[in-house]
Order: structure tokens, then C-alpha cells, then sequence
């Protein structure tokens, strides 16, 4: 395997909350690598802090500890200056594109800022480029002075794309960038990325809670729970043989076409728990308050490349109280 | 639908009004000089003379004729106005987004400084300083435009609050673009909708103070002619020449009512949340 372009090691975020509880530990000791060209699926329920994850991994949300490392290089203590120089190489697609471009400023202007903003092509060939990356989204160059809304939510959507690549960043955080799409044009969108990616070896953290486009795009998957990965591996070993019960648990979560079997099925799940992790307790876990005071889960691994973070592992033994 | 539509076609017929009411003030202000039939200090040989065809609005208690004081007069009264209004919106403007943006210690120690300015009565502050200064047009200016900077300030800094937690804020800053430009470019023209309202009605009401200062004898100093000083100077005589006293007062309405038909033309118009 090749060095990877992005080394997340133990990162953690906190959030202070209200008075007299201990602050939210909303990202808990996340670690992972992403290779060149690959895609990392992060997978969770609201909450779960993939959201948070892919902010702090972009510095756009400072973290608490852990280092977050691209191309080498370590983000997490960079000044400023250095720092806007890195995003050159970094970029963000964010989930809702309708409130994710400036509402008074052409879709030219959109996309000339970054191209601006890091001088990489002169200023005459800016409006050259910016046609360039129309095209390259499937948009039309012809329409980039109109404002953002003259268009619809998945044109939109390629507009964002389409700011993302205009510095010809080697990394992406895509921030369930298709969820608030319809179904037909969410497809278009997954297409529009992978076809990136194949063409600009972009490698993408890819956060979604629907498993089956997650499944689509990435080559790994990462499964968040109370701000921890809970499980790691190869998007078939993650699919095909989840390990931890909370992965099963999401996986047959995803709805069935059948009303009598979805009410079983509903029935059977267990009441939600309060699974955000706090300073100085023991992480949450998916089975309820009463097993997260026994101890704190450990990392196993049980395959090459796919991981389970779980105190009930291997399944049938007691659970881990080292 | 037609109870949301109404309001906006109001409002767009309000703005008309004020557009026009300004454009007539304006043009008043501006040509001035060549419209006034005679110099605002001439004298004439009739004191306190009623309407005539020399003198349409007559003459006042020294015989000059009131309507050439009363259009030379708004000129003084106006540009005092509006300079300390764009005084005050530069100094708003500035500490709003700062205030805001920034946010933090910044924003307690400048939101604090203005509460004390605040928490001064407009003619307390006003007489205060021109007392203790004098009362030069420039130390008006700069006591009204001080008076009404926190107002600013404050319209300014409420929605870059909640302005620069929106999602192409934060798509800015991933690009890389830097702190000020976010401010100036992604935060500010979304923000401007409420603070085009609020001066228009700090106009409305700087009219006001600007006139009842003078009125006080604190406005700037004579011969210059102006609205305020041309009341306080013509109402021992209401009784005898009633327009020398209904002329500035409907004067200083007419301007204050044009930016208050303004504000509430544009608060319908531009769909900002009434106070």
C-alpha cells in the first residue's frame, strides 16, 4: 500500500456543554488513513460526529487533541497563512446547496474566488478556467452569470463541486453531499463524483448515513457511534461480514419495501439512547447506559485491513473488562 | 397569498412616494440658490407682511423674505443631517461587523461602549458637548453622528450574527479566503436590507434633533439661515405672521416624514422583520 495523502490519528473533539454537565466529547480518539484516489465512507446516525469529523480534519472546527495530517504534513498546529495555503489541496463539499453559495453573487464570481483567492491561473485566464470547470461538471459555460437561484438543488450542487476542484485539490470532504437531492438526481451527482475521481485521482472522505450510496462510492468504510469508529474496513468486509453489532444493526436499518416486515422490524429495535460521550465517563454504547459504565471497548483486529472497536468481541465472550 | 401580497405592493407604492418626496427635497436643497427669489439676509422694507406676490410666504420680523430663508435654511439643516448620518453609518457599519463577526471579548468591549453612549439622552449628550466645545457645525456633526452611531451598530451586528454561521461562510473560509474578505464580501451585503431601513429613520429623526438644537440656540451660528433657528426665532410673532412659524414647521415635517414613507416603503419592500 502507498503512503496515504491523509493520516487522522487519535483525533478529538470537544464542545463545552451547559452548565454543571462535563463538555461533549463530539469526536473520540478517530483515527484512519486515506490513499491516494481512494474514497473513505463515513457512515453514522445524526449526531454520531462525522459531520464534526471532516470539519476538524479541514480546520474549519479546531480540535482538542490528535493530529490530522495531509500530504504529509500536520494541520492541526499550522498558522493561519500556511493553513489557507494548505486548502489549495483540501476542499469541501458541503450537504445543502442551497444555502452553500453566496445568494448574490454570480456563479463567475463563485468559482473565480478560490482561483483568486491562490493566484493559480492569472487573472485574464480566469474566465477561461472557469468555463473549463462548467464543462468538467456537466454544466453549460453559458450560463455562469446567472445567480445560484436560477438553478436547481442538483445544478447547485455541481456548482459547489465544480468551486471545490477549481484549485485542483488532491483531497475532498464531501459532506453528505447528496442528501438533500431528490433520488434521480442524487444518482447523477454519485456518478458526477466518481467519474472526478476516476479522471483527477481525487481521493474523497465521503460522509453519508445512507448506506447504499456510501456502498456505491467507497473503497473503505468507517462506522461512527458517540463520536467513536466503532468499526473499520473494506466497504465488502464492512458490508458482507459486519463485525460490530451497532454496524449489523445500521445495516438492517435500511428500510424494506414490505409494510408488515418494516413494522417488525421497527419493533424490534431498541429505544434511542443518549450516545453522546462526555469527558471523564466511559464511552456510550449501543446496548444502553447500563454496559457503558463496565469498561471501555478496545480495538481488534480481525481481518487484514477491517477493524472492530467493541466490548463484546469476539461475540460469546464476556464482555471486555481489562 | 393575497394578505402576504398586499403588504409588499404597499410598500412598493411607499417607496415611490419617498423616492419622490426625497427627490423634491433634494432638488430644493440643490438648486437652492437659483431657486430662492431673494437672498436669505435681504431685508425689505415690510416687516411681518403677510402673503403677497413678492413675498409668498411674506417676510419676517426684520422684513427678509421667509420662503428664500426656508429653501436656503433646509441646505444647513440637510447637510448637517446627512453628514452626521454617514458619519454614524461608517462608525456603525465598522463597529457592527466588527462587533459581530469577530465576536467574543471584542464584541462585549465594543457592544459595552456603545451601551454608555446608549444609555445618554440625544440633548443631554448634544447640549453637553456644544456647550463644552462650542457650536461650530463640525462639533454638531460629530455629537449627532456620536449619538447615533449604537443604533447603527447595533442593526448592523444582530444578523452578521447569525449571517456568518451560514453554510457559503463556511464554504468561503474552506477555499481559503481570508477573514476580512469574508466579512466585507460574504457577510455584509447580506446584512445590508435592515440597515438601509435604519438610516432612513435615523434621517427621519436626525432631522429632528438637528432642528430642536437649533431651536435650542446650540445649532450652528447665525446669519446662515436654518429650519430650527427660524422657529425659535419667529414664534414670538405666530400671532402676528402666523406662516413665518407654520412655514419651517411643515418644512422639517415634510423632511421627516419623506424618510420615515421611505423606511417603512423599504422595511415592506426589502422583507425586513418589523421591529
Amino acid at each position: 500500500m502507498s503512503a496515504p495523502l491523509l493520516r487522522v490519528r487519535d483525533l478529538c473533539v470537544s464542545f463545552p456543554a451547559r452548565r454543571g454537565r462535563a463538555p461533549v466529547r463530539a469526536v473520540d480518539q478517530v483515527s484512519f488513513d486515506i490513499a491516494p484516489g481512494q474514497t473513505l465512507g463515513l457512515v453514522g446516525e445524526s449526531g454520531s460526529g462525522k459531520t464534526t469529523t471532516g470539519r476538524a480534519i479541514l480546520q474549519l472546527q479546531a480540535a482538542s487533541s490528535g493530529s490530522v495530517q495531509l500530504l504529509g504534513r500536520e494541520l492541526t498546529a499550522m498558522s493561519g497563512r500556511d493553513l489557507r495555503a494548505m486548502r489549495r489541496h483540501m476542499q469541501f463539499v458541503l450537504q445543502n446547496p442551497y444555502s452553500s453559495l453566496h445568494p448574490r453573487m454570480t456563479v463567475a464570481n463563485t468559482l473565480a474566488e478560490p482561483l483568486a483567492v491562490h493566484r493559480s491561473v492569472p487573472r485574464h485566464a480566469i474566465p477561461e478556467r472557469v468555463a473549463e470547470l462548467m464543462t468538467l461538471v456537466g454544466m453549460d459555460p453559458a450560463v455562469v452569470n446567472r445567480y445560484p437561484h436560477e438553478f436547481s438543488g442538483g445544478q447547485r450542487q455541481r456548482i459547489v463541486i465544480a468551486r471545490a476542484l477549481a484549485v485542483n485539490p488532491d483531497f475532498v470532504v464531501c459532506d453528505e453531499p447528496v442528501s438533500a437531492l431528490d433520488v434521480r438526481t442524487q444518482a447523477q451527482i454519485v456518478d458526477l463524483l466518481q467519474h472526478l475521481q476516476a479522471r483527477l485521482g481525487l481521493s474523497y472522505l465521503f460522509i453519508a448515513h445512507d448506506l447504499a450510496v456510501v456502498r456505491a462510492v467507497a473503497h473503505r468504510v468507517a462506522v461512527m457511534y458517540g463520536g467513536r469508529i466503532v468499526e473499520l474496513g473494506n466497504a465488502a468486509q464492512v458490508y458482507e461480514n459486519p463485525a460490530h453489532p451497532y454496524t449489523r444493526n445500521l445495516l438492517d436499518a435500511v428500510p424494506v419495501v414490505d409494510p408488515a416486515r418494516q413494522r417488525a422490524l421497527l419493533a424490534e429495535a431498541a429505544a434511542d439512547p443518549d450516545f453522546r460521550g462526555r469527558e471523564g465517563e466511559p464511552g456510550p454504547c449501543v446496548f444502553g447506559t447500563d454496559h457503558a459504565a463496565t469498561a471501555t471497548a478496545h480495538w481488534h483486529d480481525i481481518a487484514p485491513g477491517h477493524g472492530v472497536s467493541c466490548r463484546f468481541w469476539p461475540p460469546g465472550a464476556a464482555p471486555d473488562s481489562r | 397569498m393575497s394578505e402576504a401580497a398586499a403588504p409588499r405592493g404597499t410598500g412598493r407604492l411607499l417607496v415611490i412616494v419617498g423616492a419622490v418626496m426625497l427627490a423634491a427635497l433634494l432638488a430644493l436643497v440643490i438648486l437652492g440658490p437659483w431657486i430662492a427669489p431673494y437672498s436669505p439676509s435681504k431685508t425689505s422694507a415690510g416687516s411681518l407682511a403677510g402673503p403677497t406676490a413678492q413675498h409668498w410666504l411674506g417676510t419676517d420680523s426684520i422684513g427678509r423674505d421667509v420662503l428664500s430663508r426656508l429653501i436656503i435654511g433646509g441646505r444647513g439643516t440637510l447637510l448637517i443631517t446627512v453628514a452626521a448620518v454617514a458619519i454614524a453609518l461608517a462608525a456603525g457599519l465598522l463597529l457592527g461587523l466588527t462587533s459581530g463577526y469577530v465576536g467574543g471579548r471584542t464584541d462585549q468591549v465594543i457592544m459595552r461602549l456603545l451601551d454608555v453612549v446608549f444609555a445618554f439622552p440625544v440633548f443631554l449628550l448634544a447640549i453637553a458637548v456644544v456647550a463644552a466645545l462650542g457650536p461650530t457645525l463640525r462639533n454638531l456633526i460629530l455629537t449627532i453622528a456620536i449619538v447615533y452611531t449604537p443604533t447603527l451598530a447595533r442593526v448592523v451586528r444582530g444578523p452578521v450574527l447569525s449571517v456568518k454561521r451560514w453554510d457559503h461562510v463556511e464554504a468561503a473560509r474552506s477555499v481559503g479566503v481570508g477573514e476580512f474578505t469574508i466579512a466585507v464580501r460574504h457577510v455584509l451585503p447580506l446584512v445590508i436590507s435592515p440597515v438601509l431601513v435604519q438610516t432612513s429613520l435615523t434621517l427621519a429623526n436626525t432631522i429632528f434633533t438637528v432642528t430642536a438644537l437649533s431651536f435650542l440656540g446650540l445649532g450652528p451660528p447665525p446669519p446662515d439661515p436654518n429650519w430650527g433657528s427660524m422657529l425659535a426665532d419667529a414664534r414670538q410673532f405666530m400671532e402676528l405672521a402666523p406662516l413665518t412659524v407654520i412655514g419651517p414647521a411643515v418644512a422639517i415635517v415634510f423632511a421627516s416624514l419623506t424618510f420615515v414613507v421611505l423606511a417603512n416603503g423599504l422595511r415592506e419592500v426589502l422583507d425586513v422583520a418589523g421591529r
